[in-house]
């Protein structure tokens, strides 16, 4: 008998404060295993964003630093260039890379900074209550769009992946998902090469991972995962936008 | 004989195991955890290959695989 799946290494033995079927979860095991796998742990500084990840310090056996909203890409940067021997990557939500923190991510990813970054974008503000964020579905209600995000004034839910593949200073930009077993595993295999690409010196690494809020889209995590693979993925396609390494 | 072992302390009764499951071999329960959620059970280990699906679809990284060789 040989135990073929247990809690990751790099993950801490402790129960999570997120929400039944958030996908937050899913994300840090996936980062961890990567962790794992190039044996990165002991020499890993984490930047947490503001969000329901701010608490990667509790749940990551690794280094951390607590960044202003936004500012993880930034602090990363610092991080990364004072101790260009260690693997930095930040965690971030989507009201926090990509509203927030729009400006440092952009020029963090232009300036080619060796970081890898990753992304969860379950369209909404997560933690403040289910505001709508810059990646909120047309039509999606939140607390802030109570009648459904409107295009015309509030303009389109904006992809990041394809977003930053435009820059020259990017390695590799990609998107997967979590919904399903069969994208957790396309998830997990380019969640290694976000690490890879680090580990390797091949240059900035940005992995988005499209996610669910059950709580706040009210619904339960079933009718969540299923609302991700039928909404979210036709707008957002998962794939790989740029590997310059072919890694 | 390949199982799972489900962590009842972690577990927050989210239900994506189950329908990760090819098998259907995940259930809900009916029993409370320490912090109120309805825990999910394994049913047959008889019919279980060990594939792992249910533990990769387990946000909160409560189930341990155990596969025979």
């Amino acid at each position: 008998m040989k135990q073929v799946f247990q809690k990751p290494e790099s993950l801490k033995d402790v129960q999570t404060h997120f929400c039944p079927g958030c996908s937050h979860g899913s994300v840090h095991r996936l980062a961890a295993e990567a962790m794992d796998e190039f044996g990165i742990r002991a020499e890993t500084i984490g930047v947490a964003s503001v969000g329901c990840s701010v608490f990667l310090y509790s749940y990551f056996d690794v280094d951390v630093i607590e960044a202003p909203h936004g500012r993880a890409p930034a602090v990363a940067t610092g991080a990364k260039r004072a101790r260009p021997d260690r693997i930095v990557f930040t965690y971030q939500g989507d009201g926090d890379l990509a509203a927030i923190g729009t400006a440092e991510i952009i020029h963090a990813a232009n300036r080619g900074e060796d970081i890898t970054v990753i992304f969860v974008n379950n369209t909404t503000y997560g933690m403040t209550g289910g505001q709508m964020a810059p990646t909120t579905m047309v039509g999606q209600k939140t607390s802030t769009s109570p009648y459904g995000r409107d295009q015309n004034k509030d303009g389109y839910p904006i992809r990041m992946a394809e977003l930053l593949a435009q820059l020259e200073g990017v390695g590799f930009s990609a998107r997967v998902a979590v919904n399903s077993p069969k994208n957790v595993m396309q998830a997990k295999k380019l969640m290694k090469t976000a690490f890879q690409y680090q580990v390797e010196k091949k240059g900035f690494s940005f992995i988005e991972v499209l996610a669910v809020c059950p709580t706040n889209w009210g619904m339960s995590p079933l009718a969540a995962n299923e609302h991700l693979g039928n909404e979210m993925i036709p707008y957002f396609p998962l794939g790989v936008y740029r590997n310059t390494s072919n890694l | 004989m390949s199982h799972i072992v489900i962590d009842e302390t972690r577990c927050k009764g989210c239900g994506l195991c189950t329908i990760a499951c090819p098998r259907k071999l995940v259930a809900m329960s009916d029993t409370p955890n320490s912090m109120g959620y309805t825990v999910a059970v394994f049913c047959d280990a008889e019919k279980c290959t060990g594939c792992a699906l249910c533990a990769e679809m387990c946000p909160d990284v409560a189930i341990a695989v155990f596969k025979d060789k």
